[in-house]
Formats: structure tokens, sequence, C-alpha cells
């Protein structure tokens, strides 16, 4: 059992106005979720962030960073015990920087150009699917209530790319042990973080950043990641992130944010992008020597070499010297997780991953269900077929990767609601590891396995109450004799209950 | 359409069949692929090109 969290970065459209502001969008959008949210909301609590401390122990000087990496800038208050006093401050909100925190623990707010949702933390793979969908449904809901309130149309699309340069993000959180070495930590996960992606890539149409060479590749984010390590997540992106900002106790814990994966609108690569990361950092936490075997030897080239290689054949070069395709490293590593389990959902991560790969190393299309890249290509390909043309030779031309028809197929494919992901899932096509019920009840209720539950349960039961929230505090504003606000601090992940909470009913 | 070899990787002799659905059920989803291929086809016909233009996001993180 290992806390992690998923944050996704919509895309926004108006359909009706192209030009439209997508920072005025994504701001009355999160209006909007408030008041869908009927008053079961809270501002976001901006007191314990620190996203300028590095994992390799540096921290960043103020006046080197980019002004969107300030994300503390409404204040910086590193106050430790359980609970401690703050003064009020003014209950202006910058309405480029709105915030729902919502009553299941998710956040939903403004991040940069982009309407993001940022779920609340679970403690299996399962959970983090669950809450993923849930984040999907919350999204649909406030596009809804935007209609109606602003009287114009909003569309959300749940990938990373526009085809014209911009990517924008879908992180996975995985809280990790503090003890272990953060370099090697760094340096062997990055073999899974590379590879994974034959397994849980979503899949997109037009190759280079801005999609200048036409053709297929395997993932959203591969033409993107430009360094093996970094602080940055906008530019000169990194496949390992090294912000260090635990949202729990330091001593304890960091948190490795990985800004590497796709977005995805199918269940089974949800499930094992968090499933078999986590599995992995077992591994490293476990310090199994055979990881080191598994060292690529070009990380950054592989990316984009395996991402570019649908027929997944690519030996890629290790540091050891030998050479190996994408489907040997995971099929290694997966021989190296099943020693590292620890519960039955791993059990269930390592049989489906197995299966994926086997699959995978069979015949591609023999994943279609599971994996989100092959169902793309393949409802692509069908459409390449259909319209075909004769070539000179007599033989059948598909339709160029660079016709409009692919673009926008695979543009629609993310589309929330009614997009063609959506529309396979529905006609029984795909995969679902989590039922329609369990997503309802987790748009409204938190997961009960980690301090989601208490931050859920006070943004829903005592809304009036409280203040702001954040990962690891809930402040509240009561009538007290020492006028100040109360900020409960919840540095334990796994805690899922609080005295304060059984005091107020 | 790319295949994927299964040459050189000693794990395929011993795995295990896809747990396929029964052939109706799989005929019935071939189907219900070809109403959505159709009813992608038509939506693409008309509006693609000004779509993807018109396609155009701010980066983020």
């Amino acid at each position: 059992m290992r806390v992690v969290g998923i944050e996704t970065e919509y895309g926004i459209v108006d359909p009706d106005a192209p030009q439209a502001n997508p920072i005025l969008m994504s701001s009355r959008l999160v209006s909007a979720c408030r008041l869908w949210a009927a008053g079961r909301t809270a501002p976001w609590d901006y007191g314990g962030e620190d996203p300028l401390q590095d994992q390799r122990g540096m921290r960043r000087d103020r006046a080197t960073a980019g002004a969107d990496m300030l994300t503390d800038v409404h204040e910086w208050d590193p106050a430790h015990g359980r609970i401690s006093l703050r003064r009020r401050r003014g209950s202006w909100e910058d309405p480029a920087h709105l915030n729902a925190v919502l009553g299941n623990g998710a956040r939903f707010y403004v991040d940069h150009a982009h309407p993001e949702h940022s779920g609340p933390e679970v403690a299996s793979a399962r959970e983090a699917v669950i809450w993923d969908r849930a984040g999907d449904a919350i999204a649909l809901a406030a596009a809804a209530r935007y209609e109606q309130e602003e009287g114009s149309r909003v569309e959300l699309y749940k990938n990373n790319v526009d085809g014209k340069g911009a990517s924008y993000g879908t992180h996975e959180n995985f809280l990790v042990r503090r003890d272990v070495d953060f370099d090697a930590l760094a340096r062997l996960v990055t073999s899974h973080l590379v590879t994974r992606q034959v397994v849980v890539g979503a899949g997109r149409v037009g190759l280079g950043q801005r999609g200048q060479r036409a053709g297929f590749q395997i993932s959203q984010r591969a033409d993107y990641m430009e360094t093996e390590i970094g602080l940055e997540t906008t530019l000169r992106r990194p496949i390992v992130n090294t912000r260090d900002e635990p949202h729990a106790d330091r001593r304890q814990w960091r948190r490795l944010h990985v800004i590497i994966g796709d977005a995805n609108c199918m269940d089974v690569p949800t499930f094992l992008k968090i499933g078999t990361t986590s599995l992995v950092l077992s591994a490293i936490e476990a310090d199994d020597d055979r990881l080191e075997a598994l060292v690529l030897a070009q990380p950054v080239d592989a990316v984009s070499v395996i991402s570019h290689d649908l027929d997944l054949r690519a030996e890629l070069p290790l540091a050891s010297g030998e050479s190996a395709t994408a489907l040997q490293i995971q099929r290694a590593l997966l021989e190296i997780c099943k020693d590292h389990a620890a519960d039955a959902e791993d059990l269930q991560v390592l049989a489906r991953w197995e299966q994926v790969l086997d699959a995978l190393g069979r015949d591609i299309f023999a994943a279609a269900k599971d994996v989100e890249w092959v169902a793309k290509l393949q409802l692509l390909g069908r459409l390449r077929a259909k319209h075909a043309t004769v070539g000179a030779d007599g033989t059948a031309v598909p339709l160029p990767w660079d016709d409009a028809r692919l673009v926008a197929l695979d543009l629609q494919w993310s589309r929330l609601g009614d997009g063609w992901a959506a529309r396979l899932d529905a006609a029984g096509a795909v995969t679902r590891l989590a039922t329609d019920q369990e997503v309802a009840d987790a748009v409204v209720t938190a997961p009960q396995s980690t301090r989601a539950a208490v931050r859920g349960a006070f943004v829903s039961r005592h809304p009036e109450l409280v203040d702001a929230a954040g990962w690891s505090t809930v402040v509240l504003d009561r009538e007290t004799r020492h006028g100040r606000l109360e900020v409960l601090h919840l540095d334990d992940p796994l805690q899922s209950t609080h005295p304060m909470l059984d005091e107020l009913g | 359409m790319p295949q994927t070899h299964a040459s050189g990787q000693p794990y395929e002799d011993d795995a295990p069949e896809p747990a396929d659905a029964p052939g109706g059920a799989k005929a019935e989803s071939t189907d219900a692929l070809d109403s959505l291929l159709d009813e992608i086809d038509d939506s693409l016909q008309t509006n693609a090109e000004q779509f993807v233009r018109s396609f155009v996001q701010k980066g983020g993180q």
C-alpha cells in the first residue's frame, strides 16, 4: 500500500470562439464547479508549499526562478505542530488562481491556462482509477454548469498536446521513503518511466513537438522530454522531476512527482501506470540490485525512439554495454517486481501487467482493449483503410498520417463526455476496472484510506468552518477566545480520522 | 499495419492465451466498432480541417 495521486490538466476550448481566453474560461469553470458543489467547497491553503526545494538537496534561488514556479507567493509559513494559530487574512482570491477543494478530497483549480483536477490521495492503483474517473465526472459537471451560467459552450480534453507545440501535463505522485538515496532512485526508476509507455501510452498522431512530421507515435508526451533530471515542469521537461515537496513529514517521506506520463482515457493504463511504478519503487526501496542491469545508456533519446517504434523492435543501448527492447526491459522489471508484491492488489497489478506484455509481444492488436495507443491506432487504421486510394502499382495506399481527419480523430479521442474513447468504452470495446456506481460515489465521497477522508469530511460536513484546505492542512475559522484561525496539520498521509471531526459531529 | 515479432523473447512460448471474449461477443463488438467508425467518418467529413486548425492550447506543466 503506497499513497499516490494523479493530477490532470485538461485542454479547454470554446468551440464557438476558438480565440476565447483560456485563463478566463478556466477561472469561470472553477466558479461553476463551486456552484455545482452547492457550497460544499473550500479555498486552497497556500500556507505550506515549497516549489523551490530540490530533491537533490539544493534550493533554487527565488531570483532565478520563473514566475510560474512561484506557486507559494500567497504565503510561506513553515509552521510545525498538530494545530497552530494563524492570523486572519483578507478573503480576496486571485481569479487566475481560483481553487475549489471538494467534498471528495480533490482540488479543482486554474493552473496556468488550464483547468486542473488534482485527485485526492489514494492508497491503491484501483482507487486511483476510480478517483481519476471521478475527476472527469466533476469536470463535466462543472462544464454543464458553466454553459448554464455563461450561456456559451465549453469543451474539455483529457490529452497532453495541441499539435501546435503546446503540451500540458498529467502528473503522478508517489510517496517514497526519504532514506532512499535520491540519485539512485532517479537512476533506477528512469528505465521504467521511459519504457512503460508501451503499456500506458495514449497514442498521438504527429511526430515532433509541433507535429511537424507525419506519423503515429505511442506517447503524447515523449517529444517534450528534453533532459534526464531537473526541477522544471514547463520547459526543458525532465524524465525525473526533482521538486522536493513531500506534503508530509519531510524526515520520513519524499514525494516522487512524475511528469512524463500521458493522460489516459482508459482504466487499464491508469491502473498500470500507478500500479507498476509503485512496484518498481518498492523494488528500489528494497535495494534490489537486479535493477542496475536495466539502466539505459541514453534515456532521453530512448523516450522518443520507443515512442516512434510501433513495431516495438528498437534495441536500446544499456549502460552495461548490452541492449534490449522496451518490451524486454518491461518484462525484466515485471520479473523483479514479482518479488516485491506486498498485498493482493500488487498481485493483480502483476497479473494485468504480464497479460498486457504477453499480448503486446504476440500481436499488438491483441491488447486493443487494454492499451490506449493500440486502441487509438486500431480505430485510426480502420479509417485509413476505409479511405485508401489505389497507388500507381495497383496496391492500396491508406490515408496519409497528415490527413486532417486522422489528426481530428486523435484530438477528439480525449474529449470528455462524448469523445471517441468514451464512445469506444460505451460500445464495450474497452476493459473497465471501475464501475459507474463506484465513480458516482467517488464524485462526492473521499477515499477512506488516506487523509483525504479528513479533508473531504470537513469540506462536505462543515464547509462554513473551513477557511481553506491544502494537502497537509485544514484551516478552521471558528468562534474562539484566541480569535485566530486554527491550522490542523495532517503530516501523515495515512491519517484518515481527526479528533476535531468527532468533536464537531 | 505494424506487427510485433516474437523471436528472441523466451517468454513467448509459455505465454497464456488471452481471456478472449466468446465469438458472439467479439462479433458484436466488431459491429459496434463499425457503426462507431461510420459515425466518426460522417462527423469528420465536414469539419476536420477547421477543427484541427482551431484546437490551440497554451502550454502547461
